[in-house]
């Protein structure tokens, strides 16, 4: 059929018509309804939508990977070459994956076996697709091993999961899906869990495998960033439905519907605002704080130490917003936990109001805990399941004396700040969306009238215009109760968007401190710069902030 | 900022009630359970003697032997002994349908009293983390002591009976309980909202019970049940080998062992209370496996 068609290139996958059922007493009727694009050759196409927006399950529709019972394709077509995967038997499906569509996932932790070689876990695709003999398979696995760019494949064909880096893991997958050129490579938000920088090498690293040979690549992702970095063509989905369709550059910059237009005015920035410089009263300071783990003890004389955090120096002032920014494993969420004294810190002073509350014992410590409160960053495990929200957000005052009645009142009032309706106070967390849920914590968070407000990645895990809500509730309270905040993020463009002053992490110390137009206009410290560097979509918002 | 309501009222609660009472498991289990209990509850209506009563005429008698005794007033009447009678001439019906009063008493005794020594233990192991290695040393050291020696040793101490039975189980299971309990307690006190709680100020006991606590009633239920099992057929074991509760008293164990001489050529002396034992262990067991797969999604099955 090819053949006929020279000249005009047919697409590797198209999806006509599609309709997956969801199963009875869900949200809405239908997972997705009736969607169709299509995806070239060596053309990348981004799927992008919040969470429950239908990605994934049209992912796994056209992988064949639906759970039978709960989602039913209904209606249309996944033509991947011209066959229809939604009709194809079990055994030319399992032909069909590896040999002509590949597929990689969110989590490289648990996409690959923990028990076995990684060298064997990418042979295995050669082993059940092709007739090559051992020693061959090896050579096909060492020379795509090298085209994914892993550091000495020689060692490494024959390391376990776990003596790899997330970004190495990542590569491995990447290396198993390609290795037979699928014509069609699956990417499930397959940089969400890794570091931006990490994030930066694999977004190239696709972008070359897939132009090299010609593959077609769905990219599922909700970053907008990234989709900038990337995409050749864009799919908006909301609820389920395409909403819009088109180049990246008709989709990103001259959105037309109202939707679009919604998701990318929603994603902040990376040139910060002015702001004017805070001179309100030390809210807190933070001297010489360090924590280390690991201690000899009677069994373990040779104990590993982590310095998780090294001579953190910071001061934030009432109204101010102070931004640590950093990757994971860089300690910044180590500093929240200090100074929230849910772990003790091994040296350093923490001063509130001119008391260190660094080391003091629980007893003591208690008056200062309603000064400083903490959002988490999974509004899913932030509330006790089996309480009510009403209940969660009078337990504090309520254990500082106030009566139960006043408490109440107290919290009806603090749901109206944050957005949400009194009445809602009897329910139980379960019945929230994570962005309500996240405004709960917040209220509870209030409800002891704190001069210190820590977020820790508190808007991280919601969809991109959820989080532009979050961040300016978050503002205004920060406004209307002069409140100090102290914003721990991994995201560059919330940091620019929030922060008075930031200071960057990397492996428990602070690389670099200043005010959040200095820190983006001109880093100063390596670190920051190819933190900066590696920022998706760097020019993106940018011009939205111009436009 | 618009009011933004939540999605209408859904009673978690409830929904998982509905879904245990569904589980066959834990409806073949449980029914076979509450039979039992009736039986134990109702023993002296069911047709059953003294199951003390000796009768020397009618010793090791065949099931449905019909002897005709005198009662209180002198008047002859005949009795039958539909399970057959022992060496001493002792209604083996009614000793099987006493004993279930013994082995559900021990069972759920042992149960209850090990979950909440387990539970106490199990918090202060889990919370407070320097008794954590200290306990749970020891409770590795109770772990290596055999229930059936421990049962010798305390029935040699004291008197053999009831509480010296139930400790002698009891000892061994506790740290089983702790194990559970800490393990839990471990996984709970760093999720957000437990540190949320320490960080508005929530007594470390208020905090225990209010937080952490509710999170170990599901597996502690499961655990509980197959701890009744497990006790029932460990009481029966030391009944049998006569370093239980007294020989005079009906226990399953008890009947065994006295049927045990002649099991050849009288072997219903064994196999009404065998079957008795095996219907309450195995109806238990499956209750827990049921509760198990409904309530601790950890270990629910996989299709």
């Amino acid at each position: 059929m090819q053949e006929v068609l020279t000249g005009v290139t047919e697409p590797v996958l198209s999806v006509r018509n599609l309709t997956v059922r969801l199963p009875r007493g869900a949200d809405r009727e239908n997972a997705i309804e009736g969607i169709s694009f299509d995806i070239g050759p060596r053309e990348i196409v981004c799927i992008v939508g919040e969470s429950g927006s239908g990605k994934s399950v049209t992912a796994q529709a056209v992988m064949g990977l639906l759970p039978k019972r709960d989602l039913v394709v209904t209606a249309g077509e996944t033509l991947l070459q011209g066959e229809d995967t939604t009709k194809a038997r079990i055994s030319r499906l399992r032909e069909l994956r590896g040999t002509r569509m590949g597929m990689i996932f969110q989590e490289p932790m648990t996409a690959l076996n923990p028990v076995q070689r990684v060298g064997q876990q990418v042979a295995e695709v050669l082993e059940i697709h092709t007739d090559l003999g051992s020693s061959e398979q090896r050579k096909r696995v060492l020379d795509i091993m090298r085209a994914v760019q892993l550091p000495d494949p020689d060692l490494m064909i024959d390391a376990y999961p776990h003596q790899l880096s997330g970004g190495q893991r990542q590569r491995i997958m990447i290396a198993a899906a390609l290795v037979l050129d699928p014509a069609l490579l699956i990417a499930d938000e397959p940089t969400t869990a890794l570091d931006v920088t990490t994030q930066a090498q694999i977004l190239r690293l696709i972008k070359e495998m897939q132009s090299r040979r010609n593959t077609g690549v769905m990219f599922i992702t909700h970053d907008f960033g990234v989709v900038s970095e990337i995409a050749d063509r864009v799919v908006v989905m909301q609820h389920g439905r395409v909403v819009e369709q088109g180049t990246r550059d008709e989709v990103l910059r001259r959105p037309r519907e109202a939707y679009t237009k919604m998701l990318v005015a929603a994603v902040p920035s990376l040139v910060p605002p002015k702001r004017a410089p805070v001179e309100g009263k030390l809210a807190l300071e933070v001297k010489q704080l360090s924590k280390i783990y690991g201690r000899r003890t009677l069994f373990n004389r040779k104990a590993r130490i982590v310095k998780a955090a090294q001579d953190v120096n910071f001061h934030i002032r009432k109204g101010e917003t102070l931004g640590i920014v950093g990757e994971s494993g860089s300690g910044k969420t180590t500093v929240a936990r200090c100074i929230a004294r849910l772990i003790e810190p091994t040296e350093g002073d923490i001063l509130i109001d001119a008391a260190n509350v660094a080391h003091l014992p629980e007893r003591e410590l208690r008056p200062y805990r309603r000064d400083i409160q903490i959002v988490f960053q999974d509004p899913y495990r932030s509330l006790n399941p089996r309480r009510t929200v009403g209940q969660s957000i009078v337990e504090g005052p309520i254990n500082f004396g106030m009566g139960e009645d006043k408490a109440l009142e107290k919290a009806r009032e603090l749901m109206r700040l944050v957005g949400l309706s009194p009445d809602a106070l009897d329910r139980y967390p379960h019945q929230f969306s994570g962005g309500q849920r996240q405004r709960i914590c917040i209220a509870r968070a209030l409800a002891m009238g704190p001069t210190l407000l820590i977020a820790d990645e508190a808007v991280s895990a919601l969809d991109v215009s959820v989080q532009a809500q979050v961040l300016e509730l978050l503002d205004n309270i920060r406004k209307q109760f002069d409140l100090a905040v102290l914003f721990i993020t991994h995201d560059l463009r919330v940091a620019a968007q929030i922060c008075d002053r930031i200071a960057v992490m990397k492996n428990g110390v602070v690389v670099e401190h200043g005010t959040t137009a200095d820190v983006f206009r001109s880093p100063q410290h390596e670190y920051t710069k190819a933190l900066f560097d590696a920022a998706p979509g760097r020019n993106f918002g940018a011009q939205q902030s111009v436009a | 900022m618009a009011s933004i309501d939540a999605a209408p009222p859904v009673s978690r609660r409830r929904s998982v009630w509905s879904t245990v009472l569904r589980n066959p498991s834990v409806i073949f289990g449980g029914s076979i359970a509450l039979i039992l209990l009736t039986i134990a509850v109702l023993a002296p209506f069911l047709g059953t003697r003294d199951p003390a009563e000796i009768n020397p005429s009618a010793r090791n008698q065949k099931p449905g032997y019909t002897a005709t005794v005198r009662d209180d007033e002198g008047k002859k009447i005949s009795v039958v002994y539909h399970f057959g009678s022992d060496s001493l001439g002792r209604d083996i019906y009614s000793r099987v349908i006493y004993g279930a009063r013994v082995s559900l008493i021990v069972g759920v005794t042992v149960a209850v009293i090990a979950v909440f020594i387990g539970l106490i233990i199990g918090m202060i192991a889990g919370y407070i983390r320097w008794l954590d290695g200290i306990i749970m040393r020891f409770m590795d050291g109770l772990m290596a002591i055999p229930e059936i020696l421990l049962a010798i040793a305390l029935v040699s101490l004291s008197r053999a009976g009831l509480p010296a039975v139930i400790i002698a189980i009891v000892i061994p299971q506790v740290p089983r309980v702790v194990r559970l309990v800490r393990s839990v307690v471990l996984s709970i006190r760093e999720e957000p909202y437990v540190e949320s709680a320490i960080t508005v100020g929530t007594p470390t006991p208020t905090l225990l019970w209010r937080h952490v606590l509710p999170n170990t009633t599901a597996p502690l239920i499961v655990q509980g049940t197959f701890i009744c099992a497990s006790a029932i057929l460990v009481e029966a074991i030391l009944s049998f080998l006569g370093i239980g509760i007294p020989p005079e008293v009906p226990t399953w164990g008890n009947i065994m062992a006295e049927g045990r001489t002649y099991f050849r050529i009288l072997p219903h002396n064994i196999l009404y209370p065998g079957i008795a034992l095996a219907l309450a262990v195995l109806a238990i067991n499956m209750l827990g496996d049921g509760l198990r797969d409904t309530l601790d999604p950890r270990f629910a099955k996989r299709f």
